[in-house]
């Protein structure tokens, strides 16, 4: 077993567990983006409310949510580490720096998803804490289905300029990190071609820029309509 | 035209360096390091050190030369050597910073000059083929895919300069190590042996202390051959097969 262990610590078997926990954390940004644009029904929350108690109590969400954590911190202080590793590698640095070879979110991968991991700790700790292990989340009745009611919750938050706009510099951060980590995964696994990678690139950066701002149109569009 | 230069000077690996400055006039018909050859000549009759940096052939094929100039590996222009760098591509008045390699994997022996034997041990690692050559065989004796041939030839053009290290803020020596890989693996020759060769190589690479790759692509922009990072994509390929599909 010492050989997957070897693999493991490589430079390219680091990188693998990077690109795959990293691809599916985009994957779950996809289903995670469809679930809550039911907060932009008009229906006081009903839908989004019904969708947030399944998802916190389904026991196969509940096992895979699991592998959700397991990925973030796996991607975040796997990524770090890779970061110092690089740094050291570096050494000094040149007295004059250019951009004229890289771009600005290759670079800064570590900064972005760092600004990400601190958006996902106030995210998490705002609903997922207070949902999950907290009474402060009144329950709401739907035809005698008592469901915490997340929806006022959210309300409540995105009703705060000072929240709204911590969402939305989080979704920048995140359309950075994409910009560049989604065709980079690829490359990463090895998967490069001539026809296709044209085709993934083209595919990152209009994720890249859709995804956020889907996701930042809600805080938004949620503030406007309080 | 009249130039100001702020050089890296440094005496040893041990000591700490700091940028000089210098004032030389130039043609700007020279090349860079004739350039640095008329600088030096005024500071050897001063009876100054002269800036130590490296330089063989001149011609674009040796892989020494090596400078970053206003933070560019082999300067501003694009697939060109230090040497076939002309000082036309600057301006009367200009003042030109001029650095080392850097990279952790790369110590300064002097000034300018920066120590590349860990390129050597990862070639020594398995980058070569392990078969009596003899005397030299009919160019289409092994017939070989037009295709194949110009990937194989395009990464062959690597000349172990060093800029894809220099120009990587992670200081990764996978361009490199790729190219090598890509050279001799894509050709039936070298077909035996290359996933052996990819796990050595890599694992020898791991082993000088570079750094990981995180796809920035700042070393294909900066190789003076233009090789492409399509190299490493091929060489992550064949070292997962390596790791996951041999005995060891």
């Amino acid at each position: 077993m010492q050989w997957i262990l070897n693999f493991l610590t490589s430079s390219i078997g680091k990188k693998f567990v990077m690109s795959f926990t990293g691809l599916f954390l985009i994957s779950f940004l996809i289903i995670h983006l469809i679930g809550n644009l039911q907060l932009l029904y008009s229906d006081g929350g009903e839908a989004f409310n019904k969708y947030a108690y399944f998802m916190t109590s389904n026991p196969l969400i509940k096992t895979v949510s699991i592998g959700l954590y397991t990925g973030i911190l796996l991607h975040a202080f796997l990524g770090l580490a890779i970061y110092f590793k690089n740094k050291k590698s570096k050494g000094k640095k040149y007295a004059v720096s250019t951009s004229a070879n890289a771009s600005f979110a290759a670079k800064q991968m570590a900064l972005l998803g760092t600004l990400i991991l601190a958006f996902i700790l106030i995210h998490m700790g705002d609903f997922w804490f207070k949902m999950k292990f907290t009474d402060q989340i009144i329950p709401v009745d739907y035809d005698g289905m008592q469901v915490k009611d997340l929806y006022a919750q959210v309300s409540t938050t995105f009703s705060k300029p000072f929240f709204v706009g911590i969402y939305i510099l989080g979704m920048i951060a995140l359309a950075f990190h994409l910009w560049h980590g989604f065709q980079s995964a690829f490359q990463t696994l090895g998967l490069n071609h001539k026809k296709y990678t044209p085709i993934i690139q083209g595919l990152g950066k209009i994720f890249s820029i859709l995804v956020p701002a889907a996701f930042a149109l809600i805080p938004i569009l949620m503030y406007l309509n309080r | 035209m009249q130039l100001k230069l702020k050089v890296w000077r440094q005496k040893n690996a041990k000591t700490n360096g700091e940028f000089q400055t210098y004032s030389v006039t130039a043609s700007e018909h020279m090349s860079f390091l004739e350039m640095l050859d008329v600088l030096n000549e005024e500071l050897i009759s001063k009876k100054e050190d002269p800036i130590a940096f490296e330089h063989d052939c001149r011609e674009g094929i040796c892989g020494t030369c090596n400078l970053v100039i206003d933070g560019r590996p082999h300067g501003p222009m694009q697939g060109t050597t230090t040497c076939q760098l002309h000082m036309r591509s600057f301006k009367d008045g200009d003042t030109i910073v001029i650095e080392p390699w850097r990279a952790e994997a790369f110590p300064i022996i002097k000034d300018l000059v920066v120590d590349r034997s860990a390129f050597d041990r990862i070639i020594q690692s398995g980058g070569y083929i392990s078969v009596n050559t003899g005397q030299a065989m009919d160019g289409n004796a092994i017939p070989v895919e037009k295709d194949l041939a110009i990937k194989a030839f395009d990464a062959a053009t690597c000349i172990g300069c060093g800029a894809c290290v220099a120009a990587c803020p992670n200081g990764s020596a996978m361009l490199f190590t790729a190219a090598k890989v890509s050279h001799l693996g894509l050709l039936p020759q070298g077909k035996v042996e290359h996933t052996k060769r990819t796990r050595s190589m890599v694992d020898q690479m791991d082993k000088e202390g570079f750094g990981n790759c995180s796809n920035v692509g700042a070393c294909e922009v900066e190789c003076p051959k233009e090789i492409s990072i399509e190299n490493i994509a091929r060489m992550n390929r064949s070292y997962v097969a390596a790791v996951f599909g041999s005995d060891e």
